[in-house]
């Protein structure tokens, strides 16, 4: 979805984008603040406010949008690119229902800028596996019925084909550990201790 | 002939076994697309500007600023709040509608509210700040039920306001098409979405596309469409563009639900041989802006001889209550179960047996005795119990708790079409929706039974106003609904498949049956014709039935009924050092007649469990006194349990005799009604004092101990 914003060109931003971007403010302080950050807008490869393009690495794909600086990468994958796999929960770093993994690692992708991640390997739910092709997780989470609503699913699929890649046999206590860092509304642990424990087995080759 | 009553035990091929819900895969693989991720072509954003304030006049509201950012295409304003009172922090005032979500949220602050503070309230949990008159309810004789008794404790106890804190936000994406407008909500209510536009909007309602396929979670609080609703359709009208307005985690926990307080005042009297005798309970509490109505107390002991009920409705600055999962329940439970749970240990009662004993005041004490019995066995009660407080030497104290619940759970109002078609391909349409409980999944399955075929035959399409109308998914009443529904269409669909089959093989309907795959005589399972030979009989025609449940019908055939009971017992230590209340074990042991899926219903109470361990030790919307506002609306503050933090779960369903031929009754509220009492009886347990107010945090635990406790 792109704006009607003022673009900014290769370089960074131009003035008047800046003005607009920031709001008709009044009073002394903005004015300070604005020349503050001309100053900056002045440097080298300072971007924004207004769009500016990037490329993301996205399951293996150059994908190429047009992006404000302040756009995180959840906002970039779903509302530019359609990839509404990760889920905007908390929009602050406590769900972890956004989880994609930042060159293999879990990361919250409300948590950072879209700019930030380029010539990264970014990996979303989408690109672990397809409903004809589930990885090992993804199957045992439909088998172990580690999922209700399912709104907090992709999340925690995601941080567990990572946990499980990186510690195969892993015990229940490792698994609960692992996936500390996602919440489930409806209440699927149960499921999902199950779930990660058979796909961390099957790594392990147990 | 197929026949609509449930197949014997024995007899069953799909219903109750434990097939994986249908829409796993695409859940797990980010292919299942929900109302917030439905993206349209050209689709603005809507952000909602509400009011800062828990109580002020509306004077005037200025967009100049906000409707000049480029990007922003409309801003929608409530006229009719100019010139009145705002009542909580989160009331909706307007609506920017933008092209981007970034510039919606710029937008949105940049909308001035001009407001006349006024004085707020927002205390809930103080009798004295009750308005209007208390309700009052007595049976029997109170002085005299009070005499009788060997015992008699009073006690005070509480459970905060908490929120649904659905995942998925409210929400929805509307977009005009042709005249039309089509709505992707987050609902629990599809079949009865678009009659709620009233006069709002002058598009009929036949004109009206409700689709909701998936959605993150209601938990009671998505029966309606709300005022965003409203302005999403005024905006998609008025710009000619769809609009996606979803809510910010804030807003969600605020404004979009608030299950009800109960705080009480409760003396319970005993005989010398457990029996509860008399309760006498005040009790009080808020539904904010809504209405306040007094929790069942004495909860399940419904037959206890003498009682009074005084409920106190507070009115709070804060939003309006919303439907939670098993409404006011959970609250009558707890109020209920810790003050019959103190007056046992006054008594130096067991709490096992004083259950055992007071079964005997419910509506069904052998199904009671009987899960008590189950439940203790699993979680080894009698080699862990202990009188109350004597949990031995060390400041990490281990405590048993004890608590039962009711929910009726009667199917509701249901239509279904399946249709057979002549290639033996076969379908479903409901107007039903599927929040997570497996509603596809057991449609699926019943219709599969039905048919005699592999349940993958078949195919659901559900959550579209166009299909036939099903009733909102609450109080338990989808399971019962969608199978009935399901089982009368696949049933008349069969019997008009088998008609023009018993030509060909020389015989009539009533002779014939399908299983297997095959069309066959009653006589010859195995033989006959395959099902798609039998289809393919049709000639160029498929058969569509619609069946319907009537519940009150359907209940006296035995395919639906309500009423069911569950008990539950926790395992849980506390540290008395550090207040911090860690679960070791929990067991939920629930009936709930004939069960669809195995697999599913033991998935919701597992849910349920967790969702009630989650209010029974972090839930509390807290609200500041002075300015209004509520603190926590964010999920680091408003705590929900995560993986670590629920023990070992264990979940005992009911079925076979007794159970399974009172037909079909709903599971979703029942096992989440106890988790609060048990885990707070459990607590009790085990350190010596009743912390009475949920959640158990350590501040509470600590305080409580501090008041009342002599542990060492
Ligand atoms: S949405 Fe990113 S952590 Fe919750
Ligand atoms: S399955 Fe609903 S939030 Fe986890």
């Amino acid at each position: 979805m792109s704006t009607n914003h003022n673009s900014s060109d290769e370089s960074g931003v131009s003035r008047r984008g800046f003005l607009k971007g920031i709001g008709v403010g009044t009073a002394t302080g903005v004015l300070s603040d604005s020349s503050l950050h001309e100053a900056k807008a002045a440097e080298p490869g300072v971007k924004g406010p207004g769009e500016t393009a990037i490329i993301l690495r996205i399951n293996g794909e150059n994908k190429q949008l047009n992006v404000e600086p302040r756009v995180t990468l959840l906002d970039a994958l779903r509302n530019r690119l359609d990839l509404t796999g990760p889920k905007k929960v908390c929009d602050r770093g406590t769900c972890g229902a956004c989880t994609v993994l930042l060159d293999g690692d879990p990361i919250y992708a409300c948590s950072v800028l879209a700019i930030e991640v380029q010539g990264r390997d970014i990996t979303t739910v989408e690109g672990l596996g397809s409903p004809d092709q589930m990885n090992a997780v993804q199957k045992a989470f439909v088998e172990r019925d580690a999922q209700q609503c399912g709104f907090c699913t992709p999340g925690f699929v995601t941080a567990c084909s990572a946990f499980v890649r990186d510690n195969p046999n892993a015990s229940v206590d490792d698994v609960c550990n692992g996936l500390g860092g996602n919440l489930c509304r409806c209440g699927t642990y149960a499921g999902m201790v199950l779930a990660a424990s058979d796909a961390a087995k099957e790594k392990g080759g147990a | 002939m197929a026949n609509v009553a449930w197949p014997k035990e024995g007899d069953r091929k799909i219903i109750g076994s434990r097939i994986p819900r249908q829409d796993g895969a695409v859940k797990v693989t980010g292919a299942a697309k929900y109302s917030y991720d439905v993206n349209r072509p050209d689709m603005l954003w809507g952000k909602l500007v509400t009011s800062p304030k828990a109580h002020a006049e509306l004077v005037a509201v200025d967009t100049s600023i906000a409707s000049a950012l480029p990007g922003v295409k409309a801003v929608w304003v409530d006229e009719e709040l100019l010139g009145e009172e705002l009542r909580y922090v989160g009331q909706v005032v307007a609506c920017v509608a933008a092209e981007s979500e970034e510039v919606a949220i710029e937008a949105a602050e940049k909308v001035k509210l001009q407001l006349k503070v006024l004085e707020h309230q927002v205390v809930d949990n103080d009798p004295s700040l009750s308005t209007g008159r208390p309700s009052n309810r007595e049976e029997g004789n109170l002085d005299e039920g009070f005499a009788g008794a060997d015992v008699v404790v009073e006690g005070q106890y509480g459970i905060p306001v908490i929120t649904h804190c659905c995942l998925e936000p409210h929400g929805q994406v509307t977009e005009m098409k042709d005249g039309e407008l089509h709505v992707w909500p987050s609902t629990q209510n599809v079949s009865r979405y678009s009659n709620q536009f009233g006069d709002e909007i002058e598009i009929p309602q036949n004109k009206i596309h409700v689709d909701t396929q998936y959605m993150g979670g209601g938990f009671g609080s998505k029966f309606n469409i709300d005022k965003w609703g409203i302005i999403g359709a005024k905006l998609s009208i008025e710009t000619g563009r769809p609009v996606k307005i979803m809510l910010d985690r804030r807003e969600e926990l605020m404004i979009a639900g608030n299950r009800p307080s109960g705080f009480a005042k409760i003396k319970v009297g005993l005989q010398q041989d457990g029996l509860i005798s008399a309760v006498d309970a005040e009790v009080w509490g808020s539904g904010g802006q809504g209405a306040f109505r007094a929790p069942p107390i004495p909860y399940v002991f419904t037959k206890v001889p003498n009682t009074r009920l005084v409920g106190k409705g507070i009115r709070t600055h804060r939003g309006s209550v919303r439907a939670w999962r098993a409404p006011n329940h959970p609250q009558g439970c707890l109020l209920t179960m810790s003050a019959v749970d103190d007056a046992a240990a006054a008594l130096g009662m067991d709490s096992l047996e004083f259950f055992m004993r007071n079964a005997a005041l419910t509506d069904r004490p052998e199904v009671y005795r009987e899960e008590l019995q189950i439940a203790a066995n699993i979680i080894g009660y009698r080699q862990k119990a202990h009188a109350r407080g004597d949990s031995g030497p060390g400041p990490v104290k281990r405590g048993l708790g004890v608590a039962i619940h009711t929910w009726g759970g009667r199917g509701h109002p249901s239509e279904c079409d399946v249709t057979i078609n002549s290639d033996g391909s076969v379908e479903a349409k409901i107007g039903s929706q599927d929040l997570g409980t497996g509603t596809r999944t057991c449609i699926a399955m019943v219709v599969a039974e039905t048919l005699g075929l592999p349940y993958e035959a078949i195919t659901v399409h559900l959550g579209r106003n166009s299909y036939p109308a099903s009733g909102a998914s609450g109080g338990s009443t989808t399971i019962g609904g969608i199978s009935v529904s399901a089982r009368r269409a696949a049933t008349d669909a069969l019997n008009d498949l088998l008609r023009t089959v018993a030509g060909r093989l020389g015989t009539t309907d009533e002779k014939l049956e399908a299983s297997g795959g095959h069309v066959h005589r009653i006589d010859q399972a195995g033989g006959g014709v395959s099902w798609k030979e039998a289809c393919s009989m049709l000639g160029p025609n498929s058969i569509t039935k619609r069946g319907i449940n009537n519940p009150g019908e359907s209940q006296q055939e035995g395919l639906i009924s309500a009423g069911v009971g569950g008990v539950q017992i926790a395992d849980v230590s506390v540290d008395v050092e550090t207040g911090v209340v860690t679960m070791n074990e929990m067991v939920a042991v629930q009936d709930c007649g004939l069960i669809i899926n195995m697999k599913l219903a033991e998935s919701q109470v597992y849910g349920s469990l967790i969702m009630g361990i989650t209010y029974a030790l972090y839930e509390e919307s807290i609200y500041d006194k002075k300015t209004g506002i509520m603190l926590n609306p964010d999920m680091e503050f408003y705590r929900l349990a995560g993986i670590k933090d629920v023990g070992q779960l264990k979940v005992h369903m009911m079925t076979g005799k007794g159970f399974d031929e009172r037909g079909i009754i709903g599971l979703g509220e029942p096992p989440v009604i106890a988790p609060g009492a048990a885990i707070s009886n459990a607590v009790a347990n085990a350190c010596g004092v009743r912390v009475p107010n949920l959640p158990l945090t350590p501040e509470r635990v600590i305080a409580a101990l501090q008041k009342g406790g002599d542990i060492a």
